[in-house]
């Protein structure tokens, strides 16, 4: 208790004192999980409403794919990511600019972005097919284009979708295996907040990763609020 | 609008099926629907209605056979445009409102087309539908004459040519009920929509239509006038019915 306590008072005075260390860590985790889930995002939505809503040869297995990278252990995804990156990997020896180095954020972006992507398709499929199907022909016997139907489900999915964007962006910003592999943990440069915690814990500074996870937890929190109001429901609602 | 035989075809429905599989729902000959009249369609449940509104709706394709709208004829490979598409629009027996307000669904269909506000069409339409005073209402929060009402409202906003009408007042009040045939009728004679009404309450098939005809197991028993479906039917499966025999 003793430690939670110290934690609590630590979490205080580095936010408020704006520690830069601590900042830096604080704007690193949400610059490649912010990134990461923007990513998923612009792919996850538009292939959970395609799964949603199309009727194809092998929708199945894409389905059940598609539930087995929901649970898809981090760290593999970290291994896999890794293994592409490196120097003798696939995509690391075709020396391309555009292709992030390991240990760098723009790796770990790739990391997340995999991990992510799962969630946000998977909920978003969920809560498409969760709309009245009578919707769809009701909204194309009004004249919509296939485009306008998908959107109006959509739509109508809305407390779903963004359940699914909350749920790839908590997948994320409290995953530690694939940011630890990819990006390495380096001070000032891949260092964020869950690798962090793991530091400070190693090297017995409990009271700082105390301190670092309730940071991590507020702005969950923080975070999964805003989504909510942006909803336009509080969360009593 | 009273059907009249010099009216030009709205739709021309050649050896039309609909199969779903092995299972052929829908088997029609012959059918011809006329610009401006009011044709309603009875018979029992699972005889094809329903299939035949989508398919006039051009929501599905034809198994086989044509159907002629307006002079074109359209098929699973010459599908209707949306041009064409949006002449025809559909109130279903359950209407599935957005979650919105009943103002944005009524202008639903407009905003689909690219108009941003028409918030006075909207405002105009459920004036006509009697239900002004529900604008800002939020659409889920109606009763089910009241949604029936609106989907009414959303459809007879866009103006079409056709309104398509499946079971409409099933399971509604009597004063929904008069509300919404005084509305259709109205829109049939003020702007001349054709009207294609299915429905299993042949009371009303005899308020409304100006033909009627009965459908069974996917086909077309017989179309006739109003006065001749219900006085003196050709076939005896349309007396029955009109009686309230048990035919199937």
């Amino acid at each position: 208790m003793d430690e939670l306590g110290s934690g609590l008072r630590q979490a205080t005075q580095m936010i408020f004192g704006g520690d830069a260390a601590l900042m830096e860590i604080v704007w690193l985790s949400l610059r490649v999980s912010g990134v990461a889930l923007a990513f998923a995002t612009l792919i996850g939505i538009p292939l959970g409403a395609f799964l949603g809503l199309r009727r194809f040869r092998g929708r199945r297995l894409t389905v059940a794919l598609l539930y087995t990278g929901m649970g898809f252990p981090p760290v593999v995804v970290g291994l896999f990511v890794y293994l592409l990156l490196s120097r003798s990997g696939p995509l690391g020896q075709l020396g391309w600019a555009f292709i992030p180095k390991l240990f760098t954020p723009g790796a770990m972006v790739i990391a997340q972005t995999i991990i992510a992507v799962p969630l946000v398709a998977g909920f978003t499929m969920a809560a498409v097919m969760g709309v009245d199907p009578q919707l769809r022909q009701q909204v194309q016997s009004l004249g919509a284009t296939d485009w306008q139907t998908t959107l109006a489900v959509l739509g109508e999915a809305r407390i779903g979708v963004i359940v699914a964007v909350i749920a790839g962006f908590g997948g994320i910003i409290s995953e530690v295996g694939a940011v630890m592999l990819v990006g390495g943990n380096i001070e000032g440069k891949t260092r964020v907040l869950t690798t962090a915690i793991v530091l400070e814990t190693r090297q017995g500074s409990f009271d700082l990763a105390i301190a670092l996870g309730l940071i991590l937890l507020g702005i969950t929190f923080f975070i999964n609020v805003v989504m909510l109001r942006l909803q336009g429901r509080t969360l009593e609602a | 609008m009273t059907y009249s035989a010099t009216q030009e075809p709205c739709f021309v429905l050649d050896g039309v099926t609909k199969s779903y599989g092995e299972r052929r729902v829908l088997d029609l000959t012959q059918l011809t629907i006329f610009s401006g009249e009011r044709l309603a369609l009875v018979g029992p449940s699972g005889s094809g209605k329903s299939t035949l509104l989508r398919l006039l709706n051009f929501l599905e394709s034809q198994t086989t056979g044509a159907i002629r709208f307006q002079g074109q004829a359209y098929d699973a490979q010459h599908k209707a445009p949306l041009e064409v598409r949006r002449k025809i629009t559909m109130v279903s027996q359950r209407p599935v409102l957005l979650n919105s307000s009943v103002t944005d669904n009524v202008r639903f269909g407009l905003r689909l087309r690219g108009e941003r506000d028409a918030r006075d069409q909207a405002l105009a339409a459920l004036e006509q539908v009697g239900l002004p005073g529900l604008a800002r209402q939020p659409a889920r929060t109606l009763s089910g004459g009241e949604a029936q009402r609106v989907a009414l409202a959303r459809a007879m906003v866009l103006q079409p040519d056709v309104l398509l009408l499946d079971e409409p007042t099933a399971n509604l009040d009597p004063y929904n009920v008069g509300v919404i045939e005084k509305t259709v009728r109205t829109l049939n004679e003020q702007q001349g929509t054709t009207i294609v009404l299915v429905t299993h309450n042949v009371f009303q098939a005899h308020r409304l239509a100006d033909r009627v005809g009965l459908m069974m197991d996917g086909r077309l028993v017989e179309v006739a006038e109003v006065e001749q479906f219900f006085e003196t039917p050709t076939d005896p499966r349309t007396g029955a019915f009109v009686r309230g025999e048990m035919i199937y």
